[in-house]
């Protein structure tokens, strides 16, 4: 285990009845970081994090908080606090009480606690809140609230469960940039569940990317985009072109690779995992694919197509380009960096589409 | 809302508001007409004024002993009842058990068999164990009686809210005990509140149970029945209907007043 780790899963399974909810997961939290559990519903996320606030005890593995073992640990005495899904406010409390509810141990007098609750207002910007009831106030100030009473507790590690999911987008997306602040500021290590892939981006340090129990990758937010390490995390973060191909040969770290839709192509992969003849993916991203309507010189790096339908999405445009022996269409966004223009193109036009070498992530296939 | 129509507006449904009081509340209200009436029959046209029968109700002790008797009952049964029912509808609610569905259907099966038949399983069963018949035997009843209906109130208010609250009480550092009191208490409250008052007020008028089961120490409703024979008691006993009347009226408002938040709850009660 390493020393720096706040958190470490250690071999952990949790199995309800037949269910393996989580399954066999060994990974370390960083002390400080903003990390986040990112997958699908059902996925087994959400019942990691309650295994880390003590709602759920593993059935088998450990979960160590601060190199301690924690499943002796009873949730009441585990330096850790949670913001829950419903922000769990409660109704016969008003704020200054929800906040003060996990002080009563504290030990602390009655000025010294008003003064905290006083900075944790402050902190959460609802300075002049404290008298309002839980019913008085905004889904937005709830979801404060509950961050308020969990970080007057100063826990070692902040649970977050899905926290800006019943938020509307504007709100959700401000209240992102404020939590993102607000962990940089405290520096209180905060363990995130979401199943918006776009949330977990913009958020997270680093992401743990789950799928049925168990965890796939974890990496920062970029690598997982612009380099994932498999077919499902590079589909399930944004959007993808697949396509089908054979690693024809090799030199260095570039590969070329032959395929059915693109031709040939060169691309850089590993040369540790490739191998002459071996099945691959060719994926590219749908901004990384330049539309052009005039043909252009070279035929490296570019195919011709068909326009199909389009979409206009305000800031981007997306459009499907249909290939030559390919039945399902390639997804292209372009960025609509002119204003006024006709966004919307032909369908049945032609189009090239073009990408530059580093733009293709080569992933196993099998 | 049509805030300039006036607050009497004729209309079909108002008609069928007034109609409906009219209908619930009429017969009740010759209870108190009846007990000021100066007249040992209970029949128009009304005599004279008088307060000779409320006067005979403070100087009757078998009468007054027995509604001593029917509030004792009620408190208790009230409140054990209330007790039981909330540690069933917290098992009920928040636990997965095996054989939920069975154990539950089991309590609420009092709710069901008519009472008549309960009281005589019941007073079979008492005979076969030589209990002797007591306020006690009643009381016995009743909360077999009240449990159920007091676990309904509870159950709906358990589920009415989120479980989620309870886990942020254990979040926060307190252990099952403090959390029951500092969170499910008082937001389950107003249910308890109900079923105090749901399992008082059918204790204290349940007739069927107490006919069968108590013997020399009668509960008021046994009373009052057993003092129709005699028309001479009639109408202090109509004074005392009016005077629980009143009492219950005063109750409910005051419980309906505490419920709108008529005492707001100190933020720092919560420490």
């Amino acid at each position: 285990m390493d020393h720096d780790a706040i958190i470490s899963f250690q071999n952990v399974s949790k199995h309800f009845g037949k269910v393996k909810a989580v399954d066999h997961v060994n990974f370390d939290i960083q002390r400080g970081e903003f990390f986040s559990l990112l997958g699908p519903s059902g996925c087994g996320k959400t019942t990691l994090l309650r295994m880390v606030a003590g709602f759920e005890t593993p059935s088998s593995g450990e979960v160590f908080l601060d190199g301690e073992p924690m499943s002796v640990s009873p949730p009441n005495r585990r330096p850790v606090n949670m913001v829950f899904q419903n922000y769990a406010i409660f109704p016969h409390l008003d704020v200054r009480g929800n906040i003060a509810f996990g002080m009563r141990k504290a030990g602390l007098t009655r000025s010294e606690l008003d003064r905290r609750i006083d900075e944790v207002l402050e902190l959460i910007k609802l300075p002049g809140y404290g008298r309002r009831g839980a019913d008085e106030l905004s889904g937005g100030q709830r979801q404060r609230v509950a961050l308020a009473r969990a970080l007057i507790k100063q826990p070692k590690v902040l649970l977050l469960d899905e926290p800006l999911g019943a938020l509307d987008k504007k709100l959700r997306e401000q209240m992102q940039i404020e939590l993102r602040q607000l962990q940089q500021q405290i520096g209180i290590t905060f363990l995130f569940v979401t199943h918006d892939q776009e949330e977990a981006l913009t958020l997270s340090d680093r992401i743990a990317v789950m799928s049925e129990g168990q965890v796939i990758e974890i990496a920062s937010p970029s690598q997982l985009y612009e380099s994932p390490g498999s077919r499902f995390v590079a589909d399930f973060i944004g959007s993808m072109n697949f396509f089908e191909g054979e690693i024809s040969s090799q030199e260095g770290s570039t590969v070329r690779i032959q395929t059915q839709t693109l031709g040939d192509l060169s691309a850089a992969y590993p040369a540790e995992s490739s191998t002459v003849g071996q099945r691959v993916w060719v994926a590219i991203r749908p901004e990384k694919l330049l539309p052009v309507f005039t043909e252009p010189q070279s035929r490296t790096n570019s195919v011709a197509g068909q326009m199909g339908a389009s979409a206009y999405l305000g800031d981007r445009s997306h459009f499907y380009v249909y290939l030559a022996q390919r039945r399902e269409p390639v997804l292209v966004a372009l960025q609509n960096l002119e204003r006024m223009k006709d966004h919307l193109y032909q369908p049945n036009q032609s189009v090239w589409l073009q990408w530059a070498l580093d733009a293709v992530v080569v992933l196993p296939r099998d | 809302m049509n805030t300039n129509r006036p607050w009497w507006r004729l209309d079909g449904f108002y008609i069928y508001a007034v109609l409906y009081l009219t209908f619930i509340y009429l017969p009740v209200l010759f209870l108190p007409l009846f007990s000021f009436n100066d007249s040992k029959y209970i029949a128009f046209p009304l005599k004279g004024f008088t307060l000779k029968w409320y006067e005979a109700m403070i100087n009757n002790p078998p009468m007054l002993s027995a509604l001593m008797n029917s509030i004792k009952i009620g408190l208790v049964v009230a409140i054990l009842s209330t007790i039981f029912g909330l540690l069933a509808a917290k098992a009920v609610t928040r636990y997965r058990m095996p054989g939920r569905g069975p154990v539950v259907g089991f309590i609420m099966i009092p709710l069901v068999i008519p009472e008549i038949i309960l009281g005589i399983s019941l007073l079979i069963l008492l005979n076969l164990a030589d209990i002797p018949l007591s306020l006690l035997t009643v009381g016995f009843a009743h909360l077999l009686l009240c449990v159920p209906f007091s676990m309904l109130v509870l159950v709906s208010r358990m589920e009415g809210f989120d479980k989620s609250m309870e886990e942020a009480g254990l979040d926060l550092g307190e252990n099952a005990w403090m959390t029951f009191w500092r969170v499910t208490f008082p937001i389950v409250l107003p249910g308890i509140i109900a079923s105090l008052l749901l399992t008082f007020t059918i204790s204290f008028d349940e007739f069927v149970l107490a006919f069968f089961l108590s013997s020399i120490d009668q509960t008021l409703p046994v009373y009052i029945w057993s003092s129709l024979r005699f028309p001479s008691k009639l109408p202090s006993t109509l004074a005392l209907g009016a005077t629980i009347f009143m009492a219950s009226f005063i109750v409910v408002t005051f419980a309906e007043w505490v419920r709108r938040g008529g005492v707001r709850l100190d933020s720092t009660s919560g420490i």
